[in-house]
């Protein structure tokens, strides 16, 4: 799917990557929690989080996070959409709480990055 | 702590590139910013994408520690042929009991760590799953010193 499709699904708004629209997304990780975000979260996924401050971008940019999705409209601050800019990683603002994000997409193809922690370990 | 170590890997081959940068002690005003720097370095190198992402990963939770619980810190860089290699050294309260914070979710994580993202204490085993040797050591009132060895030649195997 493309983050164009995610868009429209969402029926979000586009802060940062207006240009990257076209780019390919096939799975998804969801949390607040960098933390857990930095364990699980793979390559090229979406990034599906209510947290806005520019770790969130940090954390996107050393996991090659193909796209944040921000849920429950939060929007971010003025400096974490000029750090998103500099490392283009491509920010959208959804309405939608986090459950509801999840379910649309999934419901459209979108799998999880991971689907279990006992049964694959994200290490990769 | 070494972990797996079979063989003297870490020292022998030329170093092709080596830095060091500063980090900036209790706060999270930069954080993460030595990391994205060195995650561009690699990746200039033509590293592949999971070496670079490995380094970054290890890196970021080390940084994002130095800026969490330490004073200042540095984090130095090597990069040969066969390996890439990033030590953390910090000064700071240092470690008491290394095993305990080794331990997954043990954290002593402050409101503001929390409210960052951070404290769930996974990132000392996150860097420890990450990379393929890694050695901790910890003096109290001192500081702390992580290093950390990624593999270039063989794809991480998940150990
Ligand atoms: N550089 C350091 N200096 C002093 N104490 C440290 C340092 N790094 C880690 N610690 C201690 O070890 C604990 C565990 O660290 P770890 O990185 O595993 O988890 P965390 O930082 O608490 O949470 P997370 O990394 O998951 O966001 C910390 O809560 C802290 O008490
Ligand atoms: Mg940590």
């Amino acid at each position: 799917m493309t983050l164009r499709e995610v868009k429209d699904i969402l029926d979000a708004e586009v802060l940062v990557g207006h240009d990257q629209l076209g780019k390919e997304v096939k799975t998804a990780f969801g949390a607040d929690l960098m933390s857990d975000v930095l364990a699980f979260a793979k390559a090229g996924s979406l990034l599906l989080t209510g947290l806005t401050n520019p770790q969130v971008i940090r954390t996107s940019d050393v996991l090659d996070i193909a796209a944040i999705i921000m849920v429950r409209g939060k929007r971010p601050s003025p400096e974490t959409i000029r750090l998103a800019e500099e490392l283009h990683i491509p920010i959208l603002v959804t309405q939608y709480i986090l459950f509801e994000t999840a379910g649309k997409l999934y419901t459209k193809g979108i799998v999880g990055c991971v689907e279990r922690v006992d049964d694959e370990r994200a290490f990769s | 702590m070494w972990k797996g170590l079979t063989t003297n890997v870490l020292s022998h081959d030329a170093a092709i590139y080596e830095n060091s940068f500063p980090v900036e002690g209790g706060t999270f005003d930069n954080a993460g910013h030595v990391s994205s720097q060195i995650k561009a370095l690699l990746t200039r190198m033509k590293l592949s994408k999971k070496v670079v992402r490995r380094a970054a990963l290890v890196t970021y939770e080390a940084e994002i520690n130095i800026c969490s619980y330490a004073n200042r810190g540095r984090i130095h860089l090597r990069v040969t042929p066969e390996h890439v290699t990033v030590e953390a050294i910090d000064e700071g309260q240092g470690i008491a009991d290394i095993e305990l914070a080794m331990q997954a979710g043990y954290s002593t994580a402050t409101e503001r760590i929390r409210e960052m993202g951070f404290g769930a204490g996974m990132g000392l085993c996150n860097i420890k799953n990450f990379s393929d040797f890694f050695r901790i050591s910890s003096e109290i009132g001192k500081g702390t010193h992580l290093k950390m060895v990624i593999r270039i030649d063989k794809d991480f195997d998940g150990i």
